[in-house]
């Protein structure tokens, strides 16, 4: 899941500016699991905003609408006939739902709400942790199913660097360390061995270094198939 | 001769190797480099030049050695996975090679956050590299050297002559891990090992016969590193808050009790070296006296080690 964080609210004050009328925009699937942008986020974001506006003495008109997907197409056009009524969105779906509104309405602002953090799993209420790092290229078979690109924070793919310490990370005594979290499970498996072989220098033409991703499956594509 | 460094003759000869480690400056002023390189002329076979320790930013680790190259010191370049990805990497390495620098000790860097523990800013708003780890590092500087080739398979005009380093951290946790991670260094082309601090003479020992029961010390020439104490404070710091140093209760009683603290340290790292040099399979000691250069020349000395041999 798309794990995402609301701005502050004086960061969103600051991006929605002098505008009288806003349109907050959320998305009812990841970053409404995430309690971040979902229908709920959206009131709690709105009412805040309008109160905001009220303490300032301005005139601020909110609506609000929560769309299933904001990052699919025929989603967003639900939300078209309030978008057009207002002068700026407040999108609160992760960077895509911001973009794929952006698409949509060109004449519109569709400023983001929210930060768009990590690929994460909950880990308990309240809390998520970044597991996947989306690089392209998945090696989890390798390391017992944790991983080192994601979770190790100098991305190592050889083993632990010489700065864990109890099983935390050099980096905060808050972090797990990735890979001795991988040198338990492999324990645990009886597969420390595989450990020992030499992994060479990434690929990392798969992962956002190779430049912007696209995935196309020809068999779907009606004008590319056979 | 892999490289031909006064490093690797030295132990290709049989001698027991002395490194010591030089910090370079915040700043471009090279007086303060000039002023080390003298304290430490003469007290070790080479001289490792750290790149950025603690993340934080000084003089290059490239451009100090090629002043100590100057001066007629021999410098293990260190070279960090943080900084740079492996074109920058590699470009460095044969800019360092064509100014004489042929020993690079190949690490992952402490991570940009770390910013010296906390005591200096440093950059903990950085975008880290860590393009490749440091074993991978090691392969590709082997590559480099044995077949004239680059990482990513385009050929060089020549071999780069390279003793190539890597660093051990023996009782780093998860511990069950470091006698593998220490094989891959050497399986990856490590020529030469220096280890994080040694305190705790027989946890090391049994590392070393774990290394040793897998060959890795015919392989590669491990060097036991040793970080000269100023104080108990600092013994039961590194003891506390520095990953893979364990430093036995005794030692910071001794640094507690001693009259002259100073005096201690060096006699304490002396006798550091003088037992791991009875530990079978370890080839020298890489001595670290952190902004105290003056001290290396007594603590080599003290153990016997001066005047180096000339090969």
């Amino acid at each position: 899941m798309i794990i995402a964080e609301r701005k502050p609210i004086e960061e969103i004050l600051s991006i929605i500016g002098d505008v009288d009328s806003v349109l907050i925009a959320g998305c009812a699937t990841c970053v409404a699991d995430c309690m971040a942008g979902g229908e709920r986020e959206v009131g709690i974001l709105a009412s805040a905003l309008r109160i905001a506006a009220a303490q300032r003495g301005k005139q601020l008109e909110v609506l609000e609408v929560t769309v299933e997907r904001q990052c699919e197409r025929e989603f967003i056009e639900k939300a078209r006939e309030k978008v057009d009524r207002v002068t700026l969105v407040l999108s609160t779906a992760c960077g895509v739902g911001v973009q794929a509104m952006a698409e949509r309405f060109p004449n519109k602002p569709i400023c983001p709400g929210v930060n768009t953090k990590f690929l994460g799993l909950r880990e308990a209420e309240g809390v998520w942790s970044e597991r996947c790092a989306a690089c392209g290229d998945c090696t989890l078979h390798l390391t017992g199913g944790i991983c080192p690109v994601a979770r190790c924070s100098k991305s190592l793919l050889n083993g632990p660097c010489g700065g864990s310490k109890g099983g935390k990370c050099e980096v905060s005594e808050d972090v797990d360390c990735g890979w001795h979290l991988i040198v338990e499970r492999l324990t645990a498996l009886g597969q420390l061995d595989r450990l020992e072989v030499n992994i060479p220098p990434k690929n990392w033409a798969a992962s956002r270094d190779g430049g912007p991703r696209k995935v196309v499956k020809k068999e779907y594509r009606d004008e590319e198939r056979e | 001769m892999k490289s031909g460094s006064n490093l690797e003759k030295v132990l290709a000869a049989g001698h027991f190797a002395v490194t010591a480690e030089l910090g370079p400056p915040m700043g471009c002023n090279m007086e303060p480099v000039r002023k080390k390189i003298e304290l430490l002329r003469g007290t070790a076979d080479a001289y490792n030049v750290t790149d950025c320790q603690t993340a934080v930013v000084r003089m290059s680790s490239i451009a100090t050695s090629i002043l100590l190259v100057r001066e007629g010191l021999e410098p293990v370049m260190q070279m960090t996975c943080r900084d740079r990805n492996r074109i920058a990497i590699q470009s460095d390495i044969l800019g360092a090679a064509g100014h004489g620098i042929h020993n690079c000790l190949c690490i992952a860097g402490d991570h940009q956050s770390f910013g010296a523990a906390g005591k200096l800013k440093g950059h903990p708003g950085a975008k880290n590299v860590y393009d490749v780890d440091s074993i991978q590092l090691v392969g590709i500087l082997k590559q480099l050297r044995d077949d004239s080739r680059q990482q990513g398979g385009d050929a060089l005009d020549g071999p780069v002559p390279l003793f190539i380093g890597a660093a051990w951290t023996p009782l780093g946790d998860p511990i069950q891990i470091r006698t593998t991670r220490l094989a891959k260094k050497i399986r990856a082309g490590a020529d030469f090992i220096q280890t994080q601090a040694v305190y705790d003479i027989e946890q090391f020992a049994e590392a070393m016969r774990k290394a040793r029961d897998k060959g890795l010390h015919e392989r590669a020439a491990i060097l036991a590193g040793i970080i000269v104490p100023k104080s108990a404070a600092m013994l039961t710091y590194m003891n506390k808050s520095v990953p893979g140093v364990i430093v036995p209760q005794h030692l910071i009683d001794r640094m507690q009790a001693a009259a002259d603290r100073r005096a201690e340290g060096i006699r304490i790292a002396t006798e550091l070296i003088e037992q791991v040099r009875r530990i079978e399979g370890v080839r020298g000691v890489h001595i670290q006296a952190i902004e105290w250069e003056a001290a290396v020349r007594d603590v080599v000395g003290g153990a016997g080690l001066l005047p180096r041999p000339v090969v």
